[in-house]
């Protein structure tokens, strides 16, 4: 049996760690970096999924860990049941599981394992029993991937209490959030973004205390109006802002990286600074996170300058074809009219092509 | 006496205990005490002693349905918890969060009703993932209804344990319905231990009305999960002599359909095989009043305890 001794523990539950580094590195090599360092740190956490081992993952994001830490990195059938309740199961019994699910879409095969299953462990048995489980998937539209390749379904997940939710939009974050989900004594989702894993390198401070879950960030400050967004699509928006900059408009993105932890403060100081409001995702606008932000923000009772804004996908399937796709998804030209449109006060002509 | 006597004995107390407590049960549910759904073991109890005879239960891991009273109560969780959790009293085994159908009971070594079929099974093939790893000998077992597997879940767990070489033993209580509907309906090869062959795995059939051949079969089962050898799919042959659920009418079950349940069920049968071998009458009557008292005694303390409190409703759902 590995020691499980804990690294030592400060009074916050956080844990010091590893000496700090910075290094540049894409996405996917920070999320390597982060499933590497945990690992290492903490015996009990066991990598498996399909073709996460061996192969080093679909997206090459896994490559080399099985070759360093043996029989804890594995692959699975394609079983998404088995790997979800096969990870429960573990976690109940003192290991900390990280299952991937190569597509978020894969997720609903199983999503009695992520509903059902994990998040009742510790309430139902009043804590005698956990299931600290960290699930890695990857979601969002790219080129070419068809309409079971390309949902955004934090939604689904962020309406079942008990599961923790975050999406991680930069390399600092794949790394950062990875480790505080997988130190995290609860079910977490860390949703990722499979058009960020390969792009530019950025520096990633690497090693120190891994942080607990939650938190938004400001990813840019400005006055005229508060975008507050989460996941890849944070890119268009703050392409959009410089493009608003150039004509005098500037936009606060507060980028909200977990749902699940929510940091409602964070929302209302940015909004209350701009009081307006636009709230942009990749996913679905109906029944999106989105209303879930414009509520919070309609409840805090905040004196708004203008109707708040939802800016995500129209109620479409995701199509294939490159050229039908911004016929569904926000796209940077959609955000910046949007935006446009809410700080000047325009009505939209058609609120449907803001969907 | 013969030398096996003395088990046999055990077993026909705790089979009693089971049939007494889900007898109280129907009681306090058709009074109105107890609410919900409650599906009930009658007549399936030589599976859960037989089986839990097989396991240390300071280490093993039994993962039962919703169908599970007896399991717990074979694993040793106090009636007076159980009626307590099913009346949803502060002092039922989970504070009443689980209920009838889903309780857990990790103390004694049962991890958790299961109210969606098949579900635990994965979730037993994890158990047993982590004793690849820490080294504790854990054996998990998966127990669910022959319903179960039709389940895209179970197949998935199966396979898993097999191809990892994990210590499961899956037990099926084949009961012969799934829900209301008879398996042999529902699948063309009603013998469902033949399944485990395409998993490269160990499978058999076992008389599940018989305590003892049922602990029998679970050993073989347990020792080869625990020495490293890799699953097991172990069908227990068995029946209902209730509904699937209090209040069902079972208006599906053919004329003398109940009648041979109600005459192969496992009670009398072993009381018939100790009094042959050589048991008083007067003994096995003072076990039945022995039994009787405790669950009369549980239950009133069950009732006693107060509803559990709205206020604590919203605590232990995150760290």
């Amino acid at each position: 049996m590995p020691d499980l001794t804990l690294l030592p523990t400060d009074a916050t539950g956080t844990t010091t760690g590893t000496t700090i580094e910075t290094k540049r590195l894409t996405y996917a090599e920070a999320v390597n970096h982060a499933l590497r360092r945990a690992l290492r740190e903490r015996p009990e956490t066991l990598l498996f999924g399909e073709d996460v081992a061996k192969p080093g993952g679909v997206f090459g994001v896994t490559k080399g860990l099985h070759r360093e830490f043996g029989d804890r990195v594995f692959d699975t059938p394609i079983s998404e049941s088995a790997i979800l309740g096969g990870a429960i199961g573990a976690a109940m019994f003192g290991r900390r599981p990280i299952a991937e699910i190569m597509w978020i879409d894969f997720s609903l095969v199983a999503l009695d394992q992520l509903v059902n299953q994990a998040p009742n462990v510790r309430y139902v048995s009043r804590g005698a029993v956990t299931a600290p489980i960290t699930v890695r998937t990857q979601a969002g539209n790219g080129p070419g991937a068809c309409a079971q390749h390309s949902q955004n379904l934090e939604a689904f997940f962020a309406h079942v209490p008990g599961l923790r939710v975050g999406m991680p939009s930069t390399p600092q974050d794949a790394y950062d959030m990875l480790l505080s989900a997988v130190w995290c004594d609860d079910p977490v989702i860390v949703i990722e973004n499979r058009t960020l894993y390969h792009g530019a390198r950025s520096d990633v401070r690497l090693g120190g205390e891994v942080g607990p879950i939650g938190g938004a960030r400001v990813r840019r400050e400005g006055s005229d109006v508060t975008v507050v967004t989460w996941g890849a699509v944070q890119n268009l928006v703050l392409d959009a802002a410089e493009e608003l900059a150039a004509e005098g408009i500037e936009a606060e993105v507060l980028d909200l990286r977990w749902l699940n932890p929510l940091d409602p403060a964070a929302v209302r100081d940015a909004v209350s600074r701009t009081r307006r409001l636009a709230v942009v995702h990749e996913a679905h606008t109906f029944g999106g996170f989105g209303a879930e932000v414009v509520g919070l923000v309609a409840e805090s009772g905040l004196d708004l300058l203008a109707p708040p804004v939802r800016i995500g996908a129209a109620p479409a399937r995701i199509p294939s074809a490159v050229s039908l796709v911004p016929g569904v998804l926000p796209t940077r030209e959609k955000i910046a009219n949007g935006l446009r449109r809410l700080v000047r006060g325009e009505k939209a002509h058609d609120a449907g092509a803001l969907r | 006496m013969r030398s096996d006597t003395p088990a046999l004995l055990g077993y026909f107390e705790r089979m009693l205990l089971i049939r007494g407590v889900e007898d109280e049960i129907a009681r306090l549910r058709t009074a109105g005490d107890m609410v919900g759904s409650i599906h009930l073991c009658s007549g399936q109890e030589a599976v859960y002693v037989g089986a839990v005879a097989a396991l240390d239960l300071s280490r093993d891991a039994v993962f039962p349905t919703y169908r599970g009273h007896g399991w717990a109560l074979a694993c040793g969780v106090p009636p007076e918890a159980l009626f307590a959790e099913i009346l949803g009293r502060v002092a039922g085994i989970n504070g009443g969060r689980g209920g009838s159908a889903y309780f857990t009971a990790p103390r004694y070594g049962m991890y958790g009703e299961n109210s969606i079929v098949g579900a635990g099974a994965p979730i037993a093939a994890g158990a047993a993932l982590a004793a690849a790893f820490d080294g504790s000998g854990r054996v998990a077992v998966a127990a669910f209804g022959d319903g179960a597997l039709n389940q895209g879940a179970v197949h998935e767990a199966m396979n898993f344990a097999a191809v990892r070489g994990l210590p499961v033993v899956f037990v099926v209580e084949n009961n012969a319905y799934s829900e209301l509907t008879p398996i042999a309906d529902m699948t063309r090869n009603p013998e469902l231990f033949r399944r485990a062959a395409a998993y490269g795995m160990p499978g058999g059939r076992v008389d599940g009305n018989d305590p003892d051949a049922v602990a029998r079969a679970m050993e073989t089962c347990v020792q080869r999960a625990r020495d490293g050898a890799g699953p097991a799919l172990l069908e227990c042959v068995t029946q209902r002599i209730v509904g699937h659920y209090i209040g069902d009418a079972q208006h599906y079950r053919p004329a003398g359909d109940l009648d041979r349940a109600v005459a192969a069920e496992p009670i009398g049968r072993l009381a018939e095989r100790l009094s042959a071998e050589g048991v008083a009458a007067g003994e096995l009557d003072a076990i039945r009043a022995r039994v009787a008292d405790r669950v009369q005694a549980a239950s009133r303390l069950a009732l006693d305890s107060p509803p559990a409190d709205p206020a604590t409703a919203l605590e232990h759902l995150y760290a």
